[in-house]
């Protein structure tokens, strides 16, 4: 595999061999010393335009994590506006010789746009609204490693509550849950769902809360309302927030799930600590596994070499 | 099993083992810190055959095995694919690590394995035991405990299981 | 000038078909026949296995000068045109300055005559510098020869004002054309919105926002007379009510480009802004309601919306790229290709019917018969070719169509009597 951009672009054996790679990888951060030198000498670039810590970082580790070197190019909008353009900006680092990007970007399509300029592989950290296939492996990964699931997630009842329209970790798991097997519904007002969707959606959290085995809470906005999306930020916790009296109608072994960060007292408008189900701190330490899992497949496993051993 | 020359039997597969599990002991004068380590794949049911025999004829011991996939040297230019997880559920710090193969070859998968046991602790001492040596060594590892001495050519394939040795 | 004979083709035009030679003289189509030879001087234009029709006519044509001629000039934009066969072009008044006032419509039309390769009508705007407020001096526009208004890049979003244009407008003889986009629903719009804008995780450009000023355009019409044409119409229901409304007797003309006949937005899959355009490409059930439209005449005319803009703009991100693609030298060939019509209504969408709503129809479109002025184009419909993008006379780069078979190409163009194009070459 060249880049790893989108869950439909690596399909269903390469979303099952990183899950199988991050085995590997979440028993390499066990350890006292969470080091491997499986990337000496590959260079990583985590080319941020949208300002990101917490992926940029996960993504930072988990290359030093494989002994890869890592640059990291941090771009406000205003700098690139000031000028250089993306396409002169992708080939004056590649040309420091790069062996991976790391892209997150406010616009769609743009890792697939710059894979033209540049021999790298790319790795999509974000892209607008579209895709964050890092994010889906993670959550698949967290599911699958406390529910015990290597197989597959047949007849998995997941929910994934919120702002579908623009959120492109909502497209990410659609995806990637649906290619594992699980029945997938959506939670979310018309207004925030996208133009035309093939996945059942139902336009209230109580009518599935009780019936699901993994709810996924995204993240709300607060520029939504300005948009007329939603009336306000107290109507929408009314109707889609996980609320004490929604958490304690939950399934006792559901997962409560959220990408993060989180607008405490709008989707999630109770504690998570309170919760047994939550797997949140979970997610973000598979975050590095998973990550560590991708970069060993592009630039280390030789997958994409004629197996001629 | 697949069309070739078998080298040894079952049986005498099982004779190997025997006398390699007894030369542990003795090397080691007795089984004081001494741990098994499988190398992923070949090595693990080796470790798990050398480590029944220790128990039957003396006691347990600690067994493990270890994937040394992520320490090749020849990360980029072969394809590489991850076995089993490691599995070193116990103390690397003072150990006398065996490490276990079922055929020694060039000698890297044994280097990766070395530098992978170091990334879990500092071991007393660390040994090799194969089941098979085919010789072209590329790197300075030489076997402490062999089960047979195998002349090969570098065009031939060897396997090494329970079953017996066959060459092809 | 040297004078010119036609040879060996097949003359289309308004009367019908027929096997003919034809010979210009002074500019003007002097004998029309089988069997001419060429005499004295005369330069012979070998027209075996093509048609010989009246000269194309674009109602929509972006030439980017004054003000954006990194992307294209007047001159660079003609020799495109020539080399597509056209020998007149609507020139869209998006320019900077404005073509609201009669400086920059002179300084359009003047330019145009100094390049020579094609017959350049400025259009005005309908409002002052596009801004869809104030008037713009219509009448006194229209006295220095302006036919065809339009705010186009934008659609008058104002009904008061679009009330009052047309009104105004009803006691000149002008057309008032429209590009229909309700602004507020398109906001931060790159693609149409459907089943693929969602799974590409991208704003949507719904097909409502195009069909309710399609609407109240319609029925202003109905209100007040004055004719209307309604520039690149792109979805189904817009079709169906131009149809309509031309059944009900309403002076309403509208016209459709050659990519809203031929690719989908399917297309954007791979995020190229070269597949970004306004209003933009849509599903395949509306490219058949279009190439419907056009077969049974609702759709008046084909017009390329001809968009240069330089490479480094198609290569942003696809929200922030402008939209807009080349039209003018591939016009003919996706139209052949894409089609399921006689020759002949092809030719009558790019050649009389435009001509007629660009009010130029006193110059171009005419009959090929003695006395015409030589506006004429000489095509071979059954040519299959390829784009090569160093090859394009524009200056920009911007075509969708690179390795789309194209059926059809132009082998001379003649404009006024004077070869502009021979052998599919611009002559200067």
């Amino acid at each position: 595999m060249k880049h790893f951009r989108s869950v439909d672009e690596a399909g269903p054996e390469a979303i099952r061999r990183l899950l199988d790679l991050a085995d590997h990888m979440a028993e390499v951060s066990r350890r006292p010393n969470p080091k491997v030198p499986a990337l000496r000498g590959k260079a990583v670039c985590n080319l941020f335009f949208e300002d990101s810590t917490r992926t940029r970082l996960s993504f930072e580790t988990a290359a030093k994590r494989l002994s890869a070197d890592t640059m990291n190019f941090s771009v406000s909008s205003s700098s690139v506006n000031k000028g250089e353009s993306l396409r002169d900006t992708i080939e004056t680092i590649g040309a420091m010789g790069i062996d991976a990007f790391v892209i997150r970007h406010k616009s769609s399509g743009v890792p697939w746009q710059v894979a033209q300029w540049t021999g790298a592989s790319v790795i999509n950290a974000g892209d607008g609204w579209h895709a964050h296939p890092t994010q889906a492996l993670l959550d698949c990964y967290t599911i699958r490693s406390t529910l015990n699931r290597t197989g597959s997630f047949d007849g998995l009842k997941i929910a994934i509550v919120g702002d579908i329209k623009h959120s492109r970790v909502a497209r990410s798991d659609i995806r990637a849950f649906t290619m594992l097997g699980a029945d997938v519904t959506l939670v979310a007002p018309r207004t925030l769902l996208p133009p035309e969707i093939d996945v059942p959606v139902v336009t209230e959290l109580d009518e599935v809360i009780d019936k699901i085995d993994v709810i996924y809470l995204l993240r709300l906005q607060r520029e939504r309302m300005t948009e007329s999306l939603v009336p306000s930020l107290r109507e929408y916790t009314a109707r889609f927030g996980l609320t004490p009296e929604r958490a304690r109608v939950l399934p006792e072994h559901a997962l409560i799930m959220h990408p993060g960060p989180m607008n405490r007292g709008v989707e999630m408008a109770v504690d998570p600590s309170e919760l047994p189900g939550s797997v949140i701190t979970q997610q973000v330490t598979n975050g590095i596994a998973v990550r560590m899992a991708v970069l060993f497949d592009l630039l280390g496993s030789g997958s994409d070499l004629e197996a001629n051993e | 099993m697949t069309d070739g020359k078998q080298v040894l039997g079952s049986d005498e597969v099982r004779r190997a083992i025997t006398r390699m599990a007894h030369e542990i002991m003795e090397r080691n004068h007795g089984l004081d810190g001494v741990a098994l380590i499988g190398i992923q794949r070949g090595g693990v049911w080796l470790a798990e055959s050398l480590g029944a025999e220790i128990a039957r004829v003396d006691r347990e011991i600690p067994v493990g095995s270890i994937d040394a996939s992520l320490y090749r040297d020849d990360i980029g230019i072969r394809p590489v694919s991850p076995g089993s997880v490691s599995e070193v559920n116990f103390e690397i710090d003072g150990a006398i690590v065996v490490l276990v193969d079922d055929v020694l070859y060039t000698g890297r998968t044994v280097k990766a394995a070395l530098d992978a046991i170091t990334d879990y602790g500092r071991p007393s001492a660390v040994q090799l035991a194969v089941l098979a040596d085919r010789g072209h060594r590329e790197l300075p590892i030489r076997p402490d405990f062999v089960g047979k001495n195998l002349p090969t050519s570098a065009d031939e394939q060897v396997a090494a299981t329970a079953d017996g040795i066959v060459i092809s | 000038m040297s004078e010119i004979l036609i040879v060996g083709g097949t003359v289309i035009d308004q009367t019908g078909q027929r096997r003919a030679d034809v010979r210009i003289a002074k500019g003007i189509v002097s004998e029309v026949g089988e069997g001419l030879t060429a005499v004295g001087g005369e330069v012979t234009l070998a027209a075996d296995g093509c048609i010989v029709s009246p000269g194309f006519v674009d109602l929509h044509t972006h030439l980017r000068e004054p003000g954006r001629e990194e992307a294209e000039t007047i001159e660079t934009g003609s020799r495109a045109a020539a080399k597509g066969g056209y020998t007149c072009v609507v020139a869209m008044p998006n320019t900077d300055p404005t073509q609201d006032s009669i400086s920059v419509i002179e300084y359009v039309r003047r330019q145009g005559e100094a390049a020579g390769l094609c017959d350049v009508r400025p259009s005005g705007s309908i409002t002052i510098g596009r801004l869809g407020e104030q008037l713009s001096p219509l009448a006194e526009l229209a006295e220095v020869g302006v036919h065809l208004f339009t705010d186009d890049g934008d659609g008058v979003q104002d009904p008061l004002l679009m009330r009052r244009a047309m009104e105004y407008a009803a006691d000149l003889d002008i057309v008032l054309a429209q590009h229909c986009e309700v602004r507020r629903l398109t906001e931060g719009a790159v693609m149409h919105e459907g089943r693929c804008c969602s799974k590409l995780g991208l704003p949507g450009w719904p097909s409502f926002a195009e069909e309710l000023m399609v609407f109240r355009d319609i029925e202003l019409v109905r209100l007040i007379g004055a004719p209307v044409h309604i520039l690149h119409l792109s979805t189904t229901r817009s079709v169906e009510l131009v149809r309509a409304a031309k059944a009900d007797g309403l002076p309403v003309t509208a016209e459709a480009t050659p990519h809203h006949i031929s690719l989908t937005d399917e297309l954007l899959a791979g995020y190229s802004a070269l597949y970004k355009v306004n209003p933009p490409l849509r599903t395949i059930a509306d490219v058949e309601a279009v190439r419907a439209g056009l077969a049974d005449g609702t759709i008046d005319a084909i017009a390329t919306d001809h968009a240069p803009h330089a490479p480094e703009t198609k290569e942003r991100p696809l929200d922030q790229a402008p939209p807009g693609m080349l039209g003018l030298e591939t016009a003919l060939g996706v139209s052949l290709a894409s089609l399921d019509m006689p020759v002949a209504d092809v030719v009558a969408a790019l050649s009389w019917k435009p001509a007629l709503i660009a009010g130029v129809a006193d110059q171009h479109g005419r009959p090929v018969a003695p006395g015409e002025p030589a506006n004429l184009t000489v095509f071979d419909p059954d040519a299959e070719w390829q784009v090569v993008p160093s090859e394009l006379a524009s200056k920009s780069r911007n075509t969708p169509f690179v390795g789309v078979p194209m059926r059809g190409q132009v082998k001379h163009t003649v404009l006024r009597g004077d070869a502009t194009v021979i052998d599919s070459q611009p002559t200067r």
